[in-house]
């Protein structure tokens, strides 16, 4: 048994039973410091998007558009300032595809690997891609954090198959020169 | 003199090959006179950047558009229409186009999509008006007499959806757009919000009227950005003119990239702000849906009828179609096509008329296959079967689904117990996890297939079995259409083409 009287405990007993709450929550989880100047931009987006009915998707959206990701450190005060809890907020962001936690590469392909662009011979230009990149089978991102080379299923390109995504700019009809000259364009203009 | 207007489309299929390119080119070299107008697309996807010219004969169109063609059109006088080699024809006249039924797609690349007196001009808002001057049962009673089903998919009658949502007493009742066209091979929606999204707006503000719902929501997958930032325009246009006010709000919500919640509990779920897990059913979303209230929840292509149904009487649009499948369908071919597009047809065409007559067939010029129809959950049709009459209830005897209406061409190097397998690591990549057949069903599918690819050939029988057996617990036993149609490519593909999966053709019995 240990002292009850060592200050470790003792704090913790002097603790109303919310704050025990409370710290028990941030035991091990990243937390912004208050002077993170992130939080404002986190508190105008939920000032702006919160009050409104299902509010979670909308604001998620606007912090990985600000930030390129949703830093997990932000996770509890978008948590706090929706009244929802750090699982719940958690769980949705690692739910969806789209939402990312960590920053991507300074560009972003997103290559289709659905039906109607495999019927196009997008699986051999998918791995022509990665060997190229020097990527793993599933993509990632490059050493360099130049690229991001992402799976999509449905552009709905599907009549110009095959098809991807340059930083939100639709490409169609690729071929294995078009998707390299794609690929050189985002590493060299990183 | 007059302007010359020219039309280059901003659909993102144009500019996915350049359209912003080709009208920049135009804009620098062209004379002082000449409007450039970003329209939707024709629809005639592999001439795409399609570039138009307003003559007295009407429309000539060019295509497909390089930025590098521009010099030479000019010199050309393709602002005259005249001959140059890209010179596809009067547009209007072009057989690909003037041999379909476009009811939904009729504004589509004819006006620019932002321009609300251009939809009013081309016979936008008629419905609307036909139906403010409607008690809310009448409206209900003209979707009803269409024979209006929903185009997502699962072709439930419109119209018994709408009874259901107005008989209810509620504080609240909502709209809900299901714009998260995930299925590979479609892109009507897309197609549709690009090019023509006050005609959805219309038709959810009718829903509203006919509901007494005053919100709406449209859920837009987030791969299509352009869809969400013309809707977004759209609807802030609308609101200016009085089609959304207080009487009906709408919202354009952007989704996160889950497949499944283009299941509409599911979707219900995303839009209320959790994970996209799917609701068990009942209640109904017409009783209990969004935030708990009644919810009418339809596609864009369903909402989008609407209007025409209003504007010409349900009877002009119950006189397209055949059986119980009425009125028209929007089809989209894709995949390995020689002219891939989207081809807007009553009900009762056959896939060989879409995949040859409008497709030209295979765009690698090899023999064609197999046709996947209705996305990813949809069968693979085998040329047995590319006469049927694409009807749901006649695709439903065989075993496959007309679905959404897309097409996906695969020429003979395709490899069926790839795509078997495929179908099921898709389902198991994209399951929400709510239930088992689903969430286990479809990791241990790809098991089996991988299984049946390495065995001897003589235990192979035995691991079709198992491999039915789990379609079959996974047909049967799952929540939604997801688990519950993934066996549909996977059998299909099985009793068809047994061959890939280095077995002899037993009985070919139905999927």
């Amino acid at each position: 048994m240990r002292d009850p009287s060592t200050p470790r405990q003792q704090e913790v007993l002097l603790a109303t039973p919310s704050e025990l709450r409370d710290r028990i929550r941030q035991l091990g989880k990243p937390a912004a410091r208050a002077d993170d100047p992130r939080l404002a931009q986190v508190h105008a987006i939920l000032s702006e998007l919160g009050a409104q009915p299902g509010p979670l998707l909308p604001v998620l959206h606007a912090v990985q558009d600000a930030f390129g990701c949703i830093p997990p450190e932000l996770v509890g005060p978008i948590a706090e300032g929706l009244n929802l809890s750090r699982a719940e907020v958690h769980g949705v962001i690692t739910y969806y595809h789209h939402f990312r936690s960590e920053p991507a590469g300074r560009h972003v392909l997103e290559v289709c690997r659905a039906e109607s662009c495999q019927a196009m011979g997008s699986e051999a230009l998918w791995h022509e891609a990665c060997a190229g990149l020097g990527l793993p089978a599933g993509g990632g991102t490059t050493v360099d954090g130049a690229l991001t080379l992402e799976p999509v299923y449905c552009l709905g390109l599907c009549a110009q198959s095959p098809a991807a995504m340059l930083d939100g700019h639709p490409h169609a009809r690729l071929d294995t020169g078009r998707m390299s000259s794609l690929v050189a364009r985002s590493v060299e203009a990183a | 003199m007059n302007r010359i207007r020219v039309f280059v489309p901003r659909d993102s299929a144009a500019l996915a090959v350049g359209a912003d390119e080709v009208a920049a080119r135009i804009a620098a070299l062209a004379p002082a006179e000449v409007e450039i107008v970003r329209n939707g697309s024709r629809g005639m996807l592999w001439l795409e950047p399609l570039v138009e010219v307003e003559t007295p004969l009407g429309r000539v169109a060019y295509g497909p558009v390089a930025p590098g063609d521009v010099p030479s059109l000019i010199e050309a006088g393709f602002l005259q229409g005249d001959e140059h080699p890209l010179l596809v024809g009067i547009t209007d006249r072009l057989p690909w186009l003037k041999s379909q039924e476009r009811l939904t797609f009729a504004r589509v690349g004819i006006t620019d999509p932002l321009s609300l007196a251009d939809y009013e001009a081309h016979g936008g808002l008629a419905g609307w008006r036909q139906a403010q001057s409607l008690p809310p049962a009448a409206i209900v009673q003209q979707v009803l007499d269409s024979g209006l089903r929903g185009r997502g998919g699962a072709a439930f009658p419109a119209g018994i959806k709408w009874q259901t949502v107005a008989a209810a007493q509620a504080p609240q009742k909502y709209v809900v757009c299901n714009a998260d066209e995930g299925d590979s091979g479609t892109y009507a929606d897309r197609m549709l919000m690009e090019g023509d999204p006050f005609l959805l707006i219309e038709g959810m503000a009718i829903a509203g009227l006919a509901t007494g719902a005053t919100r709406g929501y449209v859920y837009v997958r987030s791969e299509y950005p352009h869809a969400i930032a013309t809707l977004r325009e759209a609807v802030a246009s609308a609101r200016g003119a009085g089609l959304l006010g207080p009487h009906f709000e709408l919202e354009v919500r952007k989704a996160a990239g889950s497949y499944v919640c283009g299941e509409e509990t599911a979707m219900l779920e995303s839009l209320e702000g959790r994970r996209g897990i799917v609701r068990a059913k009942p209640p109904l979303p017409a009783l209990q849906g969004l935030f708990g209230q009644p919810t009418v929840i339809n596609n864009v292509l369903t909402f989008a009828a609407v209007p025409t149904v209003l504007a010409k009487g349900p009877l002009a649009y119950r006189d397209f179609g055949m059986g119980r499948s009425r009125g028209t369908l929007p089809f989209q071919l894709a995949g390995n096509v020689r002219r891939g597009g989207l081809v807007e047809k009553a009900f009762g065409v056959t896939l060989r008329e879409l995949m040859f007559d409008y497709g030209g067939g295979t765009a690698s010029g090899r023999p064609l296959k197999a046709a996947q129809v209705g996305g990813p959950l949809g069968a693979y049709l085998p040329e047995s079967q590319w006469d049927l009459p694409l009807d749901y209830e006649a695709y439903a005897a065989v075993g496959a689904v007309v679905g959404h209406g897309g097409i996906v061409m695969h020429d003979d190097r395709a490899d069926m117990a790839r795509l078997a397998r495929y179908a099921m690591e898709f389902c198991a990549i994209e399951s929400c996890g709510k239930c088992t057949p689903c969430r286990i069903g479809s990791t241990r599918g790809v098991e089996v297939v991988d299984r049946i690819a390495a065995a001897d050939p003589q235990l192979r029988p035995q691991q079709v079995k198992l491999l039915r057996d789990l379609c079959d617990t996974m047909l049967h036993g799952s929540l939604c259409a997801m688990g519950g149609m993934t066996p549909y490519p996977v059998l299909s593909a099985l009793n068809h083409y047994p061959e890939d999966f280095g077995i002899a053709a037993p009985g070919r019995a139905a999927a």
